[in-house]
């Protein structure tokens, strides 16, 4: 069953749609109707985020195809993704 | 779309029918309070400003206090002062007298006698108004005569995957349809500003959207505050939201998808009939939509992840949740439930539909949630300390 969404195809985050347990198998409705799936490493209350990609320390963390912060430390695929593991990051938007 | 409403002599169209007992400062707010308890279809509410501010300051207190009397949803307006506050009496008329020509009546409490007697001419006043907006007849007009204010209070991450983007689909509608859209809130535009001015129609608009949102970082950071620091907010961040940005980007969504046509300041008259708009307010809920019914919009659609029972006392707010438990836990002060669209059980074409009807039925007089518990709750924006 479906129990997670990606909102756009850049993102490197999808977001819980159920409450999610460690060790279980994420099943994530893509935009375009496919699945992807992504074995969880954390626990993820729903409505929060978890890696779908690899996001080294210091790159951006993407959600809704845009930057939402910078990763704080090693990102997983399966992490869950929230203040812990993500720095706010102020960027210069005006000529984007 | 048609919705029944009532015609104003300035032209405008209004979908309540209220006598607003207009406080024109804190000073004379319990007085307003006690006038509006005597008369049944009178709304006033609790202005905690008014006096001892600065310019700008000020400009603010007095923009919303005209734009509430010269809301459509009004039909008469007793303003009550104190008698020396900075806001003087004669400010406060002539700022309502440049937006409206509709009934107005004036009481000063230092030159009435003091509290009983001032009541007992301002009661007097109002029941004359309530009893002459009880003559008037509704009428049919058309969508395109609503100036709808969108909000979003107690986020989380449902906001932006479903009750923003269904009131988006709801803007996209009602500007095809010949009406305003307001998108507010500055703080929650920082990090989504580029997505917004890509749409902007012309590059005045688009260099006002980037100036409206360096504008108020600016203004927190010359008194040494950073807006991360409230925002997200602990509700916001339980919910899900890690950073400004991912709310942002989903607080945007209620902008739709049409061209943005201008910028607003605070609490400025929206002129109406033109399309998308975005008035600078902050992200503080009761704030930001005082500054869109000052801005003249006759009903406001409100989304929340977390839950509230907001209301407003001019302009009835509708309110929308995508997330299934606040839904659940709040069904009593929520109005529209969005999880389907989370869940894929109805499209956002049928959900639009519903939506659409539900400001059609409010706009025709249907009583909100908030309306029937009596939420009157309000603010007004700040720029800085008393003086």
């Amino acid at each position: 069953m479906t129990n997670a969404v990606i909102i756009d195809n850049k993102d490197t985050v999808a977001v819980a749609i159920e409450p999610l347990k460690k060790g279980t198998e994420a099943e994530i409705r893509m935009q375009d109707g496919s699945l992807k799936k992504v074995t969880l490493i954390d626990d993820v209350p729903i409505y929060h985020k978890f890696a779908t990609a690899e996001m080294k320390k210091g790159t951006p963390v993407v959600k809704y195809g845009e930057h939402i912060g910078v990763a704080a430390c090693d990102i997983k695929p399966g992490n869950h993704v929230h203040e812990h593991n993500v720095e706010n990051h102020r960027e210069n938007l005006d000529n984007v | 779309m048609k919705f029944y409403g009532y015609k104003r002599p300035d032209g405008r169209v209004g979908i309540r029918n209220h006598v607003l007992i207009l406080p024109a400062s804190v000073c004379a707010s319990d007085t307003t309070r006690i006038v509006a308890n005597n008369v049944e279809g009178a709304v006033t509410f609790n202005n905690q400003l008014g006096c001892s501010q600065v310019a700008s300051d000020q400009e603010f207190t007095m923009d919303v206090m005209a734009g509430y009397a010269a809301n459509p949803n009004v039909y008469a307006t007793v303003v009550i002062s104190l008698g020396c506050e900075n806001c003087q009496m004669d400010l406060v008329v002539d700022a309502i007298k440049k937006r409206t020509n509709k009934p107005l009546a004036q009481f000063i409490i230092q030159e009435n006698g003091g509290t009983i007697k001032t009541v007992e001419r301002a009661t007097r006043a109002a029941k004359d108004f309530v009893q002459d907006a009880s003559l008037l007849q509704k009428e049919e007009f058309p969508i395109s005569e609503l100036v709808v204010g969108t909000e979003c209070g107690g986020s989380d991450p449902t906001s932006g995957l479903a009750s923003n983007v269904l009131i988006g689909e709801m803007s996209d509608r009602v500007v095809d349809l010949g009406g305003t859209s307001i998108l507010s809130e500055t703080t929650e535009l920082i990090g989504g500003e580029h997505i917004l001015a890509r749409r902007a129609k012309t590059s005045e608009v688009k260099a006002r959207i980037f100036e409206i949102v360096h504008r108020y970082e600016k203004a927190l950071q010359l008194v040494g505050e950073e807006v991360r620091d409230g925002n997200p907010s602990p509700g916001n961040k339980a919910g899900g939201l890690t950073t400004l940005e991912e709310k942002s980007l989903g607080c945007i969504h209620k902008a739709g998808h049409r061209e943005i046509s201008a910028v607003y300041d605070y609490a400025k008259e929206v002129t109406g009939k033109e399309g998308l708009v975005i008035m600078d307010t902050p992200g503080n809920d009761p704030s930001s939509v005082a500054g869109m019914v000052a801005g003249g919009a006759q009903i406001i659609v409100f989304s929340t992840g977390r839950g509230t029972p907001t209301g407003n006392p001019i302009s009835p707010v509708i309110k929308i949740t995508g997330n299934k438990i606040t839904y659940g836990n709040m069904s009593d002060n929520i109005d529209i439930d969005a999880s389907p669209l989370i869940y894929g059980t109805k499209t956002l074409g049928q959900m639009g539909d519903e939506l659409m009807k539900e400001v059609q039925e409010v706009a025709s007089g249907k009583v909100t949630k908030a309306e029937s518990l009596g939420y009157t709750e309000m603010a007004i924006a700040r720029v800085c300390n008393f003086v």
